[in-house]
């Protein structure tokens, strides 16, 4: 069974926050939430500086702590590829999931369930990619199988220099940035 | 399964019989996304009105609700990609602060007190004072002021009609002076989509352009790909833009002073015998009378100027000359800053002159179209008097009709009085800089009529104001593009209009016949318009309605492929020193001027685009205001924390004719020099009918009291403000 995973490229990508306006109309995510977001990283001072521009989200580890503190089991890790999913109608909204996510990926739906980024598994059902990676402009977003040495993401990171979020917290996100 | 399920859940916790009710609709929703088989999705392709870059799209219709819009994969401009407005853009037909109605003034000007009216009272309260007008001072009194492509049909009406006076702010406040500075050196302008070759630029230049922040789409998916190819990018912007962080090179350029790095760019690279020597022997004129003109403006004489360190402005030219030709110095869009603006950009043609980046791969291509027709329509009035924009040509070199000219025809009632705007889908109180003007002038008409899909600023103060349908309900006029390869497009509607709306055509025909001109408007309605017009080309109008797009033949678009070397200057020439230029009393060669320095303890105010909003036409779209529903003033870091300031904290800005703006929050940032202030364009609004942005952020626009008018063109220089920060209590 494949392993999905995101790789980013943050030098191509711009922060324009297409991926995030398209989450919203792909997957009807309520005014006043977003699934996904963007983060502008700057280092230095002035004149002197850098940025990293990345496109943040649930980072489906490998590792994830908000399934293991899920009291219902309404937070899964899917068959399918490995990604991390919230069962709505088992969802109680006791937020656990979101006290223990370090990447802060989730939040509570108006209607009370915890909802976060999907990898968009009804089209990866159907056979495609997450709505962001299909819309970026600047083809900055790769999804695919980890897993496969062949696939684009396996290449990509064994090709470009890389990195994930906050490592330390032992979650294995599953999510990386191509810098 | 654990048997404590939600619905249970919010019964126990006593939760509200609303939130329960409205579940069943959403997992419903998200039962069927993306499933583009299932029965009750209808894709329909169509293009993008967020902006005026018109990308081909497809919208997507779910059991007859407008679902979402995607990029349209035929489409040479969005190559299968919208930008965030566009994906965005089913937000503006849900925009509950949407017009609905003809609304006709109820009080005076300004107050926004209105009754709803059919359209057939509207329409015959306008023609009768249209015709007022006409009798009185003649149909050249009527003016109007428009933007995109919607403004075609009421264009045709009123020309029809007898008015000869017809602006957009995209001239004068926009990209007017770039086009002048281009076509003083090469004969021709740099159009719009922009003929840039950026996807194939080995370096590229970028001064003050935004690229990323600014999201013309093509530029921008562009820029990323030309990144990605590892070009050079050399950034010149007192803002450490998003562009500035995937340079090589950034220049944090002191205000106003580009002028003068430009001159010591090209001072270096004259000097070092870098240029492109054959092009320039081959195709330039008066070239040793330039060369004689730099030799003062050395990078150390730059320095003190610019804040630019005389070895980075030699490396950085030396960088440039590196790729030639395939070096492209963007010539911007938004250039109306000092009012020297037409100069500057003939210093950025020039500075492409050397580089022989005109025609060339990487650099500038000639754009190509589709032959069509136009319409045959009966010829228009013959006008007895002369445009009242330019009179005298007081601006020799202006091209195109001059908002701001018509505005002072309007004031000052000369050369003829001015008694009639019609303005189509143009913010004016946002567009053009000192609002009192734009204020004073509205009392001298007799008629302003505001056409737009939301009740903007202007259409506060209009007589009468007309909701027109949003783009994903109407067709337009066929889009015939000048851009890579040749094509055309087709907008039509995708879902109908939730209320009283109509599309700018019926508007446009339904006024010429209450006008006595029906015999203007010989086709029934737009699709026979349209199919006449695909019918004259050998084109389907079914194969344009299926695909939302027919694509021509490719055709040469750079020199080394055939393109003719012709150059419509009057020395057929790329005109390095310009005799009409020096016949008309400027600088033949562009000269510096020092910029204006604003008063001790003030901020220049400088201002810019966001990727998720269009000018400010799209604050109440309920998808993008959720990306950005208001506006920052950044301010560097060093200084903020002077003023003991946070980001976060709002804070009021007060400019040098004490206009206090809205609250506005402050971002601390270390991307800004500490001598200016930066916000995003088109926040702050004061229309009440615009509920949901109303006074979120300030308005750049309002503060913009003071402007300095290019003498080549007319373009209002906007970036002359000066601002305090006054820290709220
Ligand atoms: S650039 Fe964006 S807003 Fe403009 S037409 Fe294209 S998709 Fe629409």
């Amino acid at each position: 069974m494949a392993r999905f995973g995101m790789v980013i490229d943050t030098k191509k990508c711009v922060g324009c926050m297409d991926c995030v306006v398209v989450c919203k109309t792909e997957n009807n995510v309520p005014e006043g939430f977003n699934r996904d977001w963007i983060v502008q990283d700057v280092r230095g001072k002035n004149p002197h500086l850098q940025m990293e521009i990345r496109s943040e989200r649930c980072n489906h580890c490998d590792n994830p702590p908000c399934v293991y503190c899920c009291p219902t089991g309404a937070s899964h890790v899917h068959d399918l590829g490995g990604v991390v999913i919230v069962t709505h109608d088992m969802c109680i909204g006791c937020k656990a999931c979101i006290a223990a996510c370090p990447y802060d990926a989730r939040f509570i739906h108006p209607e009370g369930y915890a909802d976060k980024c999907t990898f968009c598994i009804h089209r990866v059902e159907k056979g495609m990619g997450p709505a962001c990676v299909s819309v970026c402009p600047t083809h900055c977003m790769f999804w695919g199988a980890l897993d496969d040495p062949n696939s684009e993401v396996s290449k990509l990171l064994d090709s470009r220099k890389h990195h994930a979020l906050i490592p330390e917290a032992g979650t294995k996100p599953q999510i990386f940035y191509l810098v | 399964m654990n048997p404590l399920s939600r619905r249970k859940f919010l019964k126990i916790s006593g939760a509200t019989i609303a939130v329960a009710a409205t579940i069943g609709t959403v997992t419903k929703a998200i039962e069927n996304a993306g499933d583009t088989k299932s029965k009750g999705i209808q894709k329909i392709p169509t293009f993008c009105d967020i902006c005026f870059w018109k990308c081909g799209a497809i919208a997507y219709v779910r059991d007859g609700k407008l679902w979402k819009i995607e990029g349209n994969p035929l489409d040479p401009l969005s190559r299968g990609r919208l930008c965030p407005r566009g994906t965005g853009g089913i937000g503006a037909y849900y925009d509950p602060d949407r017009l609905r109605a003809p609304l006709i003034r109820m009080q005076e000007r300004g107050k926004e007190m209105w009754k709803e009216v059919t359209w057939d009272e509207a329409l015959s309260y306008i023609a009768d004072k249209m015709q007022k007008i006409k009798s009185q001072y003649g149909p050249e009194s009527m003016s109007m002021f428009s933007h995109g492509i919607g403004g075609n049909f009421l264009r045709h009406t009123l020309k029809a009609y007898g008015t000869i006076n017809f602006a957009a702010p995209s001239f004068a406040q926009c990209r007017g002076p770039r086009d002048v500075g281009f076509k003083l050196t090469f004969g021709e302008d740099v159009s719009s989509p922009e003929r840039t070759d950026i996807k194939n630029a080995q370096c590229l230049v970028l001064i003050g352009s935004h690229l990323g922040e600014n999201m013309h789409n093509t530029q921008a998916q562009e820029f990323a790909e030309t990144v990605g190819n590892g070009a050079s990018i050399i950034v010149v912007d007192p803002r450490y833009s998003v562009a500035a962080s995937k340079a090589k090179y950034y220049l944090p350029i002191k205000p106003g002073t580009d002028l003068a790095f430009l001159l010591a760019w090209m001072n270096v690279i004259v000097s070092e015998n870098l240029y492109d020597k054959e092009y320039v022997e081959k195709y330039g004129f008066g070239f040793e009378q330039f060369k004689a003109e730099l030799s003062a403006y050395t990078p150390e004489w730059a320095y003190p100027e610019t804040g630019i360190e005389p070895k980075l402005i030699r490396a950085t030219a030396r960088e440039m000359a590196r790729y030639k030709p395939a070096t492209l110095i963007h010539p911007g869009r938004h250039v109306t800053w000092y009012g020297d603006d037409a100069q500057r950009s003939r210093a950025i043609a020039l500075l492409n002159a050397l580089m022989g980046s005109w025609g060339r791969k990487g650099g500038f291509y000639y754009p190509v179209s589709m032959d069509m027709p136009g319409y045959p329509y009966p010829a228009y009035p013959t006008p007895t008097k002369d445009k009242v924009d330019n009179p005298n040509k007081k601006y020799p070199f202006a091209h195109e009709a001059i908002t701001t000219g018509i505005r002072e025809a309007t004031i000052t009632g000369k050369p003829y009085p001015v008694k009639g705007w019609m303005v189509y889908a143009t913010n004016l109180f946002h567009a053009l800089p000192n609002e009192n003007e734009t204020i004073n002038a509205i009392q001298n008409l007799d008629l302003l009529v505001v056409v737009d899909v939301i009740p903007s600023e202007i259409a506060g103060w209009a007589d009468v104001v007309l909701p027109e349908s949003v783009y994903l309900e109407r067709h337009d006029d066929i889009n015939v593009e000048w851009f890579r390869e040749p094509f055309v497009a087709l907008r039509q509607p995708v879902v109908k209009s939730p209320h009283d709306q109509k599309p700018n055509w019926w508007i446009a025909k339904k006024l010429a016949e209450k006008l006595g001109l029906g015999n203007y408007y010989p086709w029934k309605d737009i699709e026979e318009y349209i199919n006449h017009r695909m019918t004259a080309a050998g084109l389907s109008f079914d194969e344009l309605k299926k695909n939302g797009i027919i694509l021509g033949d490719k055709q040469p678009i750079y020199f080394d492929e055939g393109v003719p070397i012709e150059f419509f200057t009057p020395s057929g020439k790329i005109e390095f020193y310009s005799l009409q230029l020096q016949q008309a009393g400027f600088d033949p060669v562009p000269k510096y001027k020092r910029p204006t320095i604003g008063p001790p303890g003030s901020f220049r105010l400088l201002y810019g685009r966001s990727p998720v909003h269009s000018f400010s036409r799209t604050q109440t779209n309920r998808i993008l205001s959720d990306m950005m529903s208001e506006n920052e003033v950044w301010i560097n870091a060093n200084v903020a924390e002077r003023y003991d300031l946070k980001s976060g904290d709002y804070v009021r800005l007060k400019n040098q004719d004490g206009v206090v703006s809205n609250k506005i929050k402050v971002k601390a940032t270390e991307r800004i020099r500490p001598d200016c202030v930066y916000m995003v364009h088109g926040f702050g609004h004061t229309a009440k009918g615009l509920k949901h942005a109303f006074l979120k952020g300030a308005s750049d626009a309002q503060l913009l009291t003071r402007y300095e008018t290019d003498p080549l063109m007319g373009g209002t220089g906007m970036n002359m403000n000066f601002v305090t920060i006054e820290v709220e209590a």
